[in-house]
């Protein structure tokens, strides 16, 4: 942990129970988001990104899930231990969230002035004008045009891509510290989805904040991280820089999305796909949980839990087998 | 929103003018004659029932009975059979005395089932959610008549009030105040009666619908703002859960006429359930098609009522 620190998670466990299943969804996940600087956690659908992004807010919900372990220090303070209240002041304020789907994300019966507005009113505490005239504001600064009327408009008015943009407008309204974005740009299409990207590193400078970002897609963690981290079945696999990620993959899982990437040099080639699916979080296999997948396996894999190995320079990855073989 | 309300009453003209014919040719076909009620009457001999189907048109063709009727019913010349009293007085009397049962009923169900559901909702699980979910199916399971007569002996026993009928006997003697309370004692225990059912039905249905917006993408947006809880549930939460509620609320209009023959025959109401039920009863085709156009009348109000309703509450319909 470094001083320019904003934020850290430590050895964090998310379990959702139900009356036959222990589905333990994050399992002992440690990261760190500095200041003036995007984080990507990348991993598949099910492997615990959006958990994790989730009880950084305590936004879980209890029950069904639990969190069973570990600590958010956030400005010298454990969010886990913090009372709804105290956290109703660190949601929005320090910490915002844009969500995945817009359109569903955004309520349908008020205007986003009015839901924009909602954000300012609470944690600013302004009289009505001012916080109308903050809102012309942030949507001139995310991109809308003539923000003044769209601020009487319904989310159903709006396109996908301006949608998202309300959604940045919502989560900036506060100018918090950190940013969490949780696959923002999935439900978009692609050319949306370059703006989109374009409008986060914009306000991520202008603005110097954090941002978190959660996605599946190594095309935009390319575009957009600084740092990487992997997640794999509820632990984090390997993290490095950007560049260490791509060009220099030390863990298998990696290695692998990597290799599904499709371009152009391999065109007429058949996609590579990683063997075998993602474990269902309820009963993951022993030791190393990717080891039913990975090439490399061998008999120890699935009994010991795989211990980080340092590459040098920040770059670690959670594969002994590796590290020991290839040095 | 002009043109879709010229459009809309005239769909529904048309609509009514197929009901007419419908519940004309359905009290028809419906077993039994109008001269039939009384066969062992010793005064309804041949000559008399053949001057009474004359009468009332009765040898006539259906739908030459039918065009009388309607000419009749539109004339305001429409009399019943059974007493040959004008129908329209005789329902507008009966309307005044349904009239109090029917408001303080839906206000009772109303004011009561929502601040039940929401609660329900928003404790999903705790003791305040389980306790409300058995007293609602207690409810929904007991007969309305069953439970009707236990609290009429309770009141009258703990309280010495009588209950049944619009007012006490020979009450108008006495002094204002005196009449006023006796009318607020008769109306009480069948407006709690018949807005009990609607409680137990509706604050389950209030719940199901706050639990299922509660789950929803904004609601996580709401409380990842920083928002109060009560925010959160009151304001983004309520106001999507009302919805489908505003087309229920025009709904309940016909419950005027049809909602509370139970309720009105037990305490002995001369409300508009009772004397539909009794116009059934006796064949008096003028008063039972007259009932039944009224409340169809009332139907198409009603949803005309929610249609606009709707307009106003989600912006996402427009015209």
């Amino acid at each position: 942990m470094t001083n320019d620190s904003l934020i850290s998670i430590h050895d964090l466990k998310v379990y959702f129970r139900s009356n036959s299943e222990h589905a333990r969804a994050v399992d002992g996940v440690s990261f760190e988001v500095r200041r003036e600087e995007t984080i990507c956690l990348v991993g598949e659908s099910g492997c615990g990104k959006t958990v994790s992004a989730l009880s950084i807010l305590g936004l879980i919900p209890t029950p069904p899930g639990e969190i069973a372990g570990g600590q958010i220090l956030f400005a010298d303070q454990n969010l886990l231990e913090l009372n709804e209240a105290d956290m109703q002041k660190i949601r929005g304020n320090h910490i915002a969230m844009v969500f995945q789907e817009p359109l569903t994300s955004l309520n349908p019966v008020f205007t986003i002035g009015d839901q924009i507005g909602e954000a300012i009113s609470i944690h600013k505490k302004l009289e009505a004008e001012a916080v109308r005239e903050n809102c012309i504001q942030l949507l001139t600064d995310v991109g809308i045009s003539s923000p003044a009327q769209r601020l009487k408009d319904y989310p159903h008015q709006l396109s996908g891509g301006q949608r998202q943009r309300v959604m940045i407008a919502m989560a900036l309204a506060c100018d918090p510290d950190l940013i969490i974005a949780d696959e923002p740009t999935t439900a978009l299409d692609v050319t949306v989805q370059a703006q989109i990207l374009q409008l986060f590193r914009s306000i991520q400078k202008i603005r110097s904040m954090s941002v978190l970002y959660i996605t599946h897609d190594l095309g935009v963690v390319a575009n957009i991280a600084d740092r990487v981290y992997v997640m794999y079945a509820g632990i984090i696999t390997e993290h490095g820089n950007t560049a260490q990620i791509f060009h220099d993959a030390r863990h298998p899982y990696t290695q692998g999305l990597l290799a599904s990437l499709p371009s152009r040099s391999k065109r007429g080639t058949r996609l590579h796909s990683i063997p075998g699916a993602v474990p269902n979080p309820a009963h993951k296999p022993g030791g190393c949980p990717f080891h039913p997948r990975c090439p490399y396996a061998i008999p120890t894999c699935s009994k010991e839990y795989p211990q980080m190995c340092d590459y040098g320079q920040g770059h670690l990855a959670r594969c002994p087998v590796l590290f020991e073989g290839g040095g | 929103m002009l043109s879709f309300i010229g459009r809309s009453i005239v769909q529904k003209i048309i609509t009514l003018f197929f009901v007419s014919i419908v519940s004309f040719l359905i009290i028809h076909l419906a077993p039994g004659k109008p001269s039939q009620v009384d066969p062992m009457n010793p005064k309804f001999t041949p000559e008399v029932v053949e001057r009474f189907r004359k009468e009332f048109h009765l040898d006539k063709p259906l739908h030459v009975q039918y065009l009388y009727f309607y000419q009749d019913f539109f004339t305001g010349k429409t009399v019943s059979w059974k007493d040959n009293q004008s129908v329209l007085k005789k329902i507008w009397e009966r309307f005044l005395n349904s009239l109090p049962l029917f408001i303080v009923g839906t206000i009772i169900t109303w004011t009561l089932s929502f601040p039940i559901g929401i609660r329900s909702a928003i404790f999903r699980g705790r003791l305040y959610d389980r306790s409300a979910t058995f007293i609602s199916y207690l409810l929904i399971s007991i007969p309305g008549f069953f439970f009707a007569y236990i609290l009429i002996i309770f009141v009258v026993t703990q309280f010495h009030v009588p209950v049944i009928g619009m007012e006490t006997f020979g009450i108008g003697e006495t002094s204002m105040p005196h009449i006023f309370m006796d009318r607020i004692w008769h109306l009480l225990l069948p407006s709690v009666l018949g807005a009990t059912g609607g409680i137990a039905v509706l604050s389950r249905y209030v719940r199901s619908q706050m639990l299922e917006v509660e789950g929803q993408d904004y609601i996580r947006t709401a409380r990842a703002k920083g928002l109060p809880p009560e925010q959160v549930h009151y304001k983004h939460a309520l106001r999507n859960a009302l919805l489908p509620f505003v087309t229920m609320f025009g709904l309940i209009l016909p419950g005027l006429i049809g909602g509370s023959v139970i309720i009105e025959s037990i305490f002995s109401w001369p409300g508009m359930g009772r004397m539909a039920y009794e116009a059934i009863l006796a064949r008096d085709y003028p008063v039972i098609l007259t009932v039944n156009f009224v409340s169809a009348v009332l139907v198409l109000i009603g949803t005309f009522i929610s249609d606009i309703l709707y307009l106003m509450v989600d912006p996402r319909i427009r015209l």
